[in-house]
């Protein structure tokens, strides 16, 4: 198990699309260390084989019939929007396209 | 106060009306908010209106249902349309969604009185209600310590007596921990017992909405109410809600307890007693007791704190400004996405978020998150094992009694500590029970803690009964 | 198209459908195009918190009979959440399927008889739309992007085929021989204009039988035509590459119709990491061998059961024929064929009839009841209607539906009786008997003097054929 660096914790606040303050960046490498460091008895273990469960009472297939039901109303939705205009939610222009 | 038992029975009878039982219950919130910090928000006006049909449905001869005009305290996680939820984060202030959780509209149907919404520690990460961020909540019985979290609000609403009944969720022990701490019942069912809708999400896999109450037949009363199949929650189980009052009264004649070894190591000699004088209520009641050891339940806090901040992570990564809550301004999206989140959440959520994010990313996944989905699975085999032994465990709620406010907030790790003997209910999906039984340090009250596999709140409901007997609340 | 310098192409392609089902893919709100923006979303399809998913059967089975469609394996499957941060993703996270897909190891036959394989087909849900406004190119407050939620959620199929096509005319024919598919199975109306359907192509190039080269990602085809061109352009674009010593760079790039060449897409710091996990809000999906057996029933015949069906009615069937064959079945015009075959119609001109006349007002189709267009086509082999005629007539029962006996006596499209043509021939004959004697010793061209004659009398209701009939006879 690598021991975290501030790198990783830089990156993946990036991902999580969090900015952290040079202080917080330590503070948290250090913090998440600590925890990952107490989850070492677990990750070194050999559980090669076992399978993990998915629903702890293995319920499956669980669907709903095809059917119009009704939708919420679009104004009282845009009234809770930071910001909106013409029927749609306004945002800063994406940059980027969708992955 | 009232049970709620009481309160329903005297409502529909029309011995009393659901609006003086609300009075009652605003006096009593209004005496204490302030200094405790309860609530978030008091919902005068709908409550009101709430006890105001009530009154109408019995005035016209009908019945208002099981909760007939009780006041009810709920977490502020769970959706109420037209009504704040905050989950007490900056990102979702002055949020009012506009559809109601399944189990709100449950309780409605019911005839209960929601009188407003309770602190808890943000987006239900905590078990202290310290990560709040509009200020903790104290501890009725000590006002110097916590109440426990992350349900700390509704714990301590019933403490207090603001209202008989409250409902908070349950993901590591947040249920059960803070009613340990202020000396209430708290139960958190078994997975997909209770619907999840409205429930904001911490992590999927291991939340439950579950009861406080001050009587185990409260708390069966409640968990009636809200259980049962639910066609919008996918994960919800397939029956209806099951009889548990019915059989708060059967008694543990016959039943074979196992007293778990790694559900007490490491506990405060106080809560030791405690469990070794609650296993000694249940032999007098006609249990036989052994003592058992699952060491796979040492994995637990290891595989919860990979597993619930991986779930978590992805849960709240809709927080982003885009269309609802907060929102800080950036030059393009992505910007605005990191600026509000940063402004919007607390140092514990951020934590945990990125631990979550780093447990499932390229290159780590097998290692961490991978690996604590096996070990869970390690868990559920444990259990399943021992419950062919006994028919419940008996243990330790949490390994002391209230703690005061900044002692576990240096390190984190300190923290997540209190979890340790209720985390592997939750990642199990099972049911587990914490009654209070006798005080400790100070006169702080103790909790035990009864587990059950899945789908026995019956029986769990009859031992706690039991327990309650023997501590003297008949 | 062959590549220069002994290359060849590799290509693979990802098509996206939207499902036709009445309502979004885990909630009750209407699956509808074209709708107000946000008027279809409810908590679920925005998001909102403590909403969740719940699985919309007909998506299922949609999938299972396409599935079954493409000779795939249909396997028990979960769901996985895809993890990216972006505005017309409410959840900012996809639900869709990662390693245990509910479609896997299937086959697609082309006209030609090439195969291609199908790795799999899964569920996924579909983002909302996000539109731009122009802004005045300064940072403050100048450009906003616009997000409608409609489509979110909407349920989608993803198909992707293995690298195994060859050329843009093997893609082109994929293509089309798919939507041809997706539309019989009824999960898709196969519109890729308005986006229910949409195609990315992998392109790679290599040497001939060696190591796959580096695969770029073609985004924006919006038409058959388009996924031709750029496929061409970017195997042509990795050759130039290569062959100057470059190293092609895998990356994501977009088509320009107007311009007609690919280009990078804005590239990003870091690659995405999805982080996908097993989606927790929901169960595993097993479908047993039951379901399966009941959507395998259900399905009716695809496009290349019917195109052989109705190929086989036809006698040693030239070029023109069989091409028209192609158009019956890609409008799926067999309905009327079989209608008119049924009562006693030649099933060349059917065909021809359907693939002509029908095919040039495909959008009125509905108009045309199967008896009509049977009618029509009896009323024009039996010489009650000329060629010219019975177009005519199709062509109004198309504009405007009908019976085609109204419309022809409205139009004063008289019968000609065989008696009344016979004595119309008999007269021309003795009004003009050397080109008549000419025509006895073998002058054909004559025949078409005679028939010009008969149409100028009968003002062009006589049927040309029954009059060539008549004068051969009286030969």
């Amino acid at each position: 198990m690598s021991p975290l660096r501030r790198e990783d914790v830089a990156h993946v606040a990036k991902l999580a699309r969090l900015s952290l303050s040079e202080s917080e960046l330590d503070l948290f490498t250090e913090q998440l260390s600590q925890v990952l460091e107490h989850a070492s008895d677990m990750a070194s273990l050999d559980l090669e084989g076992v399978v993990p469960v998915a629903h702890p009472f293995g319920l499956i297939n669980v669907v709903r019939e095809d059917e119009v039901r009704p939708c919420l109303d679009r104004d009282e939705v845009l009234a809770m929007a930071p910001d909106a205009r013409d029927g749609r939610f306004a945002v800063p222009r994406i940059m980027g396209e969708a992955p | 106060m009232k049970s709620a038992a009481q309160i329903a029975g005297e409502v529909n009878s029309g011995a009393t009306s659901a609006v003086a039982e609300l009075t009652r219950s605003l006096e009593a919130v209004r005496a204490r908010n302030d200094e405790l910090h309860v609530f978030l928000f008091v919902d005068e006006e709908g409550a009101l209106a709430a006890a105001r049909r009530v009154d109408d449905v019995v005035a016209r001869g009908g019945s208002a249902g099981p909760l007939a005009g009780v006041p009810i305290a709920i977490k502020d996680n769970m959706c109420q349309r037209g009504v704040p939820t905050t989950c007490a984060s900056k990102i979702l202030q002055g949020w009012r969604p506009p559809y109601s959780a399944t189990v709100v509209e449950k309780l409605l149907a019911a005839g209960a009185v929601p009188v407003g919404k309770t602190n808890l520690d943000e987006f239900a990460m905590g078990s202290s209600t310290e990560n709040s961020a509009f200020g903790p909540t104290r501890n009725p019985l000590d006002t110097s310590r916590v109440p426990g979290g992350s349900s700390g609000g509704s714990a301590a609403a019933v403490a207090a007596d603001m209202t008989p009944i409250a409902i908070g969720s349950d993901t590591g022990g947040s249920i059960r921990q803070p009613a340990a701490l202020c000396g209430v019942i708290g139960v958190k069912p078994t997975y997909g017992l209770v619907s999840r809708y409205g429930l904001v999400a911490f992590a999927s896999s291991l939340d439950q909405i579950g009861p406080f109450a001050k009587t185990v037949t409260d708390a069966a009363t409640l968990l009636e109410v809200l259980a049962g199949h639910d066609p919008l929650d996918s994960t919800s189980l397939p029956e209806p809600s099951p009889s548990l009052v019915a059989h708060v009264g059967d008694g543990v004649a016959g039943q074979r307890v196992g007293v778990v070894r790694e559900l007490i190591e490491g506990a405060d000699e106080e809560v030791l007693e405690a469990v070794a004088r609650a296993r000694e209520a249940l032999e007098k009641a006609g249990a036989t007791t052994v003592e058992l050891s699952i060491p796979e339940l040492r994995l637990g806090l290891s595989a919860y704190y990979l597993i619930a901040p991986a779930e978590a992570s992805s849960n709240l990564a809709r927080y982003d400004g885009v269309r609802y809550g907060l929102r800080v301004d950036g030059d393009d999206v992505a910007a605005m996405n990191e600026a509000t989140r940063t402004a919007g959440f607390g140092a514990e959520v951020k934590r945990r978020i990125m631990l979550g994010t780093y447990a499932l990313s390229a290159g780590y996944y097998d290692a961490y998150y991978g690996q604590a989905l096996k070990v869970r699975t390690q868990m559920i085999g444990a259990f399943a094992r021992a419950y062919r032994e006994v028919d419940l465990l008996l243990g330790a709620t949490t390994p002391t009694v209230a703690f005061a406010f900044g002692a576990k907030t240096a390190n984190p790790l300190s923290m997540y500590l209190s979890d340790v003997f209720t985390i592997p209910t939750n990642l199990a999906g099972e049911a587990a029970i914490s009654v209070p039984f006798g005080t400790g340090e100070g006169g702080l009250p103790v909790g035990v803690q009864l587990l059950g596999p899945g789908r026995s709140e019956a029986r769990l409901f009859a031992a706690a009964r039991v327990l309650e007997i023997a501590d003297g609340r008949p | 198209m062959t590549l220069e310098h002994g290359y060849e192409m590799v290509v693979g392609l990802e098509v996206h459908t939207e499902l036709r089902t009445r309502s979004k893919m885990f909630c009750g709100c209407p699956n509808q195009f074209g709708a107000e923006a946000n008027t279809n979303i409810c908590p679920v399809c925005l998001g909102l918190p403590g909403s969740l998913p719940v699985l919309n059967v007909r998506a299922v089975e949609l999938a299972m009979a396409i599935g079954v469609a493409l000779h795939c394996t249909i396997a028990p499957s979960t769901f996985h959440r895809k993890n990216y941060f972006y505005p017309d993703m409410p959840k900012d996270y996809q639900i869709s399927q990662y390693d245990l897909p509910i479609n896997v190891g299937g086959y697609l036959d082309l006209p030609d008889a090439s195969r291609v394989t199908i790795e799999r087909a899964h569920l996924e849900e579909d983002t909302g739309k996000s539109t731009h406004l122009g802004g005045t190119g300064r940072l403050q407050g100048a450009d906003r992007s616009l997000v409608d939620y409609n489509r979110s959620g909407v349920p989608l199929v993803e198909i992707v085929s293995g690298p195994d096509i060859r050329s843009s005319a093997q893609a082109r024919a994929y293509a089309q021989e798919l939507r041809g598919i997706l539309i019989a199975t009824g999960a898709s109306d196969g519109r890729m204009e308005e986006g229910s359907m949409r195609i990315d192509a992998n392109v790679s190039v290599r040497q001939a039988n060696a190591a796959l080269g580096t695969r770029c990602e073609i985004k924006n085809l919006n038409s058959l035509r388009s996924l031709q061109r750029a496929i061409d352009y970017e195997a042509r674009r990795q050759v130039e590459m290569l062959e100057h010593g470059e190293v092609v760079r895998q990356e994501t790039r977009h088509w320009d119709e107007n311009l007609g060449e690919t280009s990078t897409m804005r590239t990003k710091e870091e690659a995405e990491d999805y982080r996908y996990f097993r989606e927790p809000d929901l169960v595993d999906l097993i479908p047993d061998q039951a379901w399966q057996d009941r959507v395998r029933a259900g399905l009716p015949a695809m496009p290349a059961e019917r195109r052989r069906q109705l190929r086989e009615r036809l006698n040693e069937p030239t070029e023109a024929q069989l091409d028209a064959v192609e158009v019956v079945i890609d409008l799926g015009l067999e309905t009327l064929v079989e209608a008119a075959v049924e009562r006693g119609a030649d099933v060349t001109l059917a065909i021809s009839r359907a693939a002509n006349e029908v095919a040039a007002a495909i959008d009125e189709v509905a108009n045309l009841t199967p008896a009509a267009f049977a009618d029509t086509v009896l009323m024009e082999q039996h010489g009650q209607l000329s060629a010219t005629q019975a177009k005519t007539v199709l062509g109004e029962l198309l504009a405007n539906g009908g019976d085609p006996r109204a419309i022809a006596s409205q139009r004063g499209f008289e019968q000609l009786s065989t008696d009344s043509l016979e004595a119309i021939v008999d007269s021309l004959i003795e009004a003009h008997p050397d080109e008549w004697s000419r025509y006895r010793e073998g002058d054909e061209k004559l025949a078409q003097f005679f028939v010009g004659q008969v149409m100028k009398l009968t003002r062009g209701q006589a049927d040309g054929k029954a009059v060539i009939a008549a004068l051969q006879q009286r030969r």
